[in-house]
């Protein structure tokens, strides 16, 4: 399978989630350039963490106009899975892949801990390999994790059963309506997620919760 | 409209550019005239106390900076050390004071950019930020905005860069009322022969200006840190940079690539004294001359002078000297990251500094005395009086030991510093196996087995009473804390932060320390290899504790054998390794518990002993003997066990007894450790003669200790968490 991470000025998971594919398909991720207007044909394109383009502007509003967002657009439409993570999924909702927005953390500062997470649904390309609603432990780092909807497509969210994980009761570091930590198109190919399943990928850190996402979507796209 | 340089030179002209007149004497000597406002300027910053040292050079020079692990010593950007496998880790720690006091976010934020610049310049690739802060008294009431401010612009600036902010140490003390201090270190990794130097050599070399613009941001701080504060001081938030991290994070990824490459001969990063010291240091450091066209340097203001853009202090540059003819495909690479890239000068054979601006020479200046030049001074210091003992009589009126542990559990110095490490990104790239809250932070070599162990350590209360004593303390406890996770402690970085160096007492301080620190970076193999001074920290005549913060690094081989600092389950030994006297001179008991605060004696530091109960901590943890560790310190054993409880929840019962000093006394070299079972004949075995007692065994959820005396973890917990939350939102 072809992976690809794109990698926007200002993107600092880059490198940390290429490991985890690495680990998963046995292969190097392509590094995606954001200033490419092409893409080689991808089963899999993850868009990392960090600050793309400084999120001077609205967190991912500028990658979210990128070149290379066109053709991630285009390849999510025919099929691709796209895992956006932390900056990647405030893009995912920017590019109109997702709906929603996230917006600044409730404390209004910057959170960096583990949380405890519930995968609310377990069918998605991503979440396949955890048991429905199985409590995983996956960090979140960001200043705006809030996840924010009006009623109607919260509504939506929940009868399409597309929130794929939720901060366990008690543990939603950013507000975040529903406690929504992760959420899938309609086809559950497309995910975006604040927590950072690649900081979580090996026992020496901590845990591995977050390796089954990896190891998931290699499944389920092989 | 008249040049700047027009501008007549008197007497106040020197006097507001900080250069005393003796030291205006010695320029025009070395000049062989008067010079003009631009080399005044150009002067000034470079013999500025915070660029030239002059006041503490000569101390310098007697701190330990050598041994095999040592590959660069103090005098580039950042120290370099053998860390095996042809990998370097790359080092230094430095003081951003002035600047977060009165900008906090900014100041504390570029504090951070500029010393992971320093690392980088080098060929490393930072990974790990780490600090030591310093605030007033927690009721004073410009504290909570400073901590709220400076926590801020840590994150802020680290977290975008990507690199993991991954422990420090943040203390109160009133001394600190007008004058934080923000001492940010950072951690690269390099390989051993892809380091980068800053000498420029090469007759003809282009040198190029890469990075962010040029502003009128900054102009003069490298001054501003040499003189004492007032109250008009705010006055000065024009001096404070800006930073940017969105564009440093493209300028280290450029550098990487670059460097990747043979083009370049040396590069420096633009910091304090921007420009001008990075011109001076690589022209001087090579032995050359160097010309600079100041109309090319990419600039965002209209209309600055000469004067300005070799004074400014703008953020996220650099210079770099390239071998003749590579300039088009460095170009090429900071084009793609969106950066400036400008060919402003190149190298000649003048030994002097020729600055062109708007079609005219605006400065030529001898390279020699501008670097290495200014005045060393040996100013008048007096022995710090040797401190009183504790009085016994004090104890009359103490509480129950159970009390002050709830007082101190809950006290600034000690209570949980969650609040401000969950606001720094501690895990970004992947690689932090040990973050915030252990005794040492353990961050592995990307792609390897073996870890770097780092800490941030001093005890200004300490160095205050016995600068001496003091100053062997804070080396010491950087060392206890990285044995402590299993590592070799290898070298030190430090940032030496004090006074008014003009006033014998303070300086004594100063020279009471390095002394201090000398003799125990030489005992226990610990050398300096990079480090900053910052004096000065005064607000209307009243100085800082003197305050010699250390950045200890280490290696471990194998990250597998590392230990943390908490109870992992029931039923296992607890040891004390280590004498208990109990010194109660300077604690923190003294403190928070009596509230007395008389200068008295700290405890005394048996560098032998520190070394010997080190070693056989990291063997016992190489043989897989150890199941925890922690270092005792600030509130003694009792602390150090309810630290270790407080980790995992998991409670300690402890059979030993003693007065308030057994508990809470100071005494140093000592360690608690956790041992298994089946491992406690081994671990006796190879202690041998050293000091070992048993204390009793981890168990359930209760601390129990003394006659009977017993507190919850979940009680303990809700104290040591909740100080720091109820400050900031009080």
């Amino acid at each position: 399978m072809q992976a690809a991470v794109i990698v926007f000025p200002g993107s600092n998971c880059d490198r940390d989630v290429a490991v985890c594919l690495e680990a998963a398909t046995g292969q190097a991720p392509l590094m995606a350039w954001h200033g490419d207007a092409n893409l080689p044909k991808c089963d899999l394109i993850v868009l990392p963490g960090g600050f793309s383009y400084g999120d001077y502007l609205r967190c991912g509003s500028m990658a979210a106009n990128s070149p290379i967002m066109r053709e991630v657009v285009a390849q999510a439409h025919k099929g691709a899975a796209v895992l956006g993570i932390c900056n990647g999924f405030q893009v995912l909702t920017e590019c109109g892949l997702l709906p929603g927005v996230l917006m600044q953390n409730k404390g209004l500062n910057f959170v960096c801990r583990n949380t405890q997470l519930t995968v609310t649904n377990n069918t998605t390309a991503f979440t396949s390999l955890y048991g429905a609603g199985e409590e995983i432990t996956i960090p979140v780092a960001h200043n705006e994790g809030n996840y924010f909807a009006d009623d109607h497509t919260l509504k939506q969210l929940q009868d399409e059963d597309r929130i794929a994980l939720s901060y366990a009761k008690g543990d939603n570091p950013n507000g975040a309506c529903l406690d929504i930590a992760g959420i899938s198109d309609a086809s559950g190919r497309i995910v975006g997620m604040m927590p950072h399943p690649e900081r979580r990928a090996e026992a020496a850190l901590g845990g591995d919760d977050g390796k089954r996402m990896f190891s998931g979507i290699v499944e389920a796209l092989s | 409209m008249s040049h700047i340089n027009d501008t007549p030179i008197t007497d106040e002209l020197v006097a507001e550019h900080g250069l005393t007149p003796d030291e205006f004497q010695m320029v025009c000597d070395h000049m062989g005239r008067v010079p003009n406002y631009t080399e005044l300027g150009v002067f000034s910053v470079m013999w500025s106390e915070h660029c030239s040292y002059k006041s503490s050079r000569k101390w310098l020079k007697k701190l330990p900076v050598s041994g095999d692990q040592v590959i660069q010593g103090p005098g580039e950007n950042a120290g370099v050390i053998d860390i095996g496998d042809g990998d370097a880790a790359v080092f230094k720690m430095e003081s951003h004071n002035h600047p977060s006091f009165i900008e906090p976010y900014q100041g504390a934020a570029t504090g951070v950019g500029g010393i992971m610049r320093d690392v980088f310049t080098m060929g490393a690739r930072p990974v790990a930020n780490l600090n030591a802060l310093r605030f007033g008294a927690p009721d004073h009431p410009k504290t909570r905005h400073l901590v709220a401010g400076v926590v801020s612009g840590i994150g802020g600036y680290g977290n975008c860069m990507g690199v993991p902010t991954v422990g420090g140490e943040i203390n109160f003390d009133p001394s600190y009322n007008g004058n934080n201090l923000v001492n940010a270190m950072c951690v690269g990794v390099a390989r051993t022969d892809k380091i980068f130097y800053a000498a420029a050599t090469g007759i003809g070399s282009p040198v190029v200006y890469v990075g962010s613009k040029t502003g009128r941001d900054g102009i003069h701080g490298a001054t501003m840190a040499s003189a004492e504060f007032d109250d008009a001081s705010e006055e000065k938030r024009p001096t404070v940079q800006v930073g940017d991290p969105f564009t440093e994070k493209l300028l280290l990824e450029a550098c990487q690539e670059l460097m990747a490459s043979d083009a370049i001969i040396g590069i420096q990063d633009m910091g304090a004294a921007g420009l001008t010291s990075s011109s001076v240091e690589m022209a001087d450091k090579g032995g050359v001359g160097i010309v600079l066209n100041l109309d090319k340097v990419p600039v965002r203001e209209t209309h600055m002078t000469g004067y300005e853009m070799l004074l400014s202090e703008s953020q996220e540059r650099m210079l770099m000297v390239l071998k003749p003819g590579r300039e088009p495909e460095a170009k090429a690479i900071f084009d793609r990251w969106g950066l400036d890239f400008a060919v402003i000068g190149e190298l000649t054979d003048t030994n002097r500094m020729v600055v062109h601006h708007d079609g005219r020479e605006i400065a030529d200046m001898p390279l020699g005395p501008l670097a290495d030049g200014a005045p060393e001074y040996d100013r008048p210091h007096v022995p710090t009086p040797k401190a009183a003992d504790f009085d016994a009589a004090w104890l009359d009126k103490a509480p129950d030991t159970l009390s002050a542990l709830k007082t101190l559990m809950g006290s600034s110095e000690v209570a949980s510093r969650r609040w401000v490490y969950e606001q720094y990104d501690s895990m970004v790239m992947g690689d932090t196996l040990a973050g915030p809250g252990g005794d040492a932070a353990l961050v592995r070599v990307h792609g390897t087995q073996k870890g770097l162990a780092m800490s941030t350590d001093v005890n200004p209360r300490y160095c205050f009473a016995d600068p001496v004593e003091g100053g062997k303390q804070a080396v010491a406890e950087a060392y206890r804390n990285i044995c402590a996770v299993g590592a070799k402690p290898l070298a030190i970085t430090n940032c030496l932060n004090f006074g008014n160096p003009e006033r014998p007492e303070i300086m004594g301080q100063f020279v009471g320390c390095l002394e201090g620190m000398g003799e125990a970076g030489k005992t226990l193999d610990f050398p300096v290899v990079s480090g900053n001074v910052s004096l000065y920290n005064e607000t209307n005549g009243t100085g800082i504790l003197p305050t010699p913060a250390i950045g200890g690094v280490g290696l471990i081989q194998n990250l597998d054998k590392a230990v943390g600092n908490g109870f992992l389950q029931d039923g296992q030994l607890i040891y004390l390794l280590g004498d208990t006297a109990g010194h109660l001179g300077a604690s923190l008991y003294q403190r928070d518990v009596l509230d007395r605060h008389e200068i008295v004696a700290p405890p005394r530091v048996d560098l032998a002993l520190e070394a010997a109960h080190g070693g056989l901590v990291r063997d016992a943890i190489d043989q897989g003997l150890l199941a925890a560790a922690h270092d005792i310190s600030d509130g003694g054993l009792l602390m150090a066990l309810a630290e270790m409880c407080l980790a995992h929840g998991i409670g300690a019962d402890i059979e030993t007894d003693g007065d308030t000093g057994y508990w809470f006394g100071e005494d140093q070299a000592r360690y608690v450790v956790a041992v298994a079972g089946d491992k406690a004949e081994a671990f006796e075995a190879l202690a041998k003669d050293l000091s070992l007692t048993r204390l009793g065994k981890t168990s359930g959820h209760t601390l129990t200790f003394g006659a009977s005396l017993s507190i919850s973890v979940r009680e303990l917990h809700d104290i040591y968490e909740g100080w720091f939350p109820a400050l900031m939102s009080s």
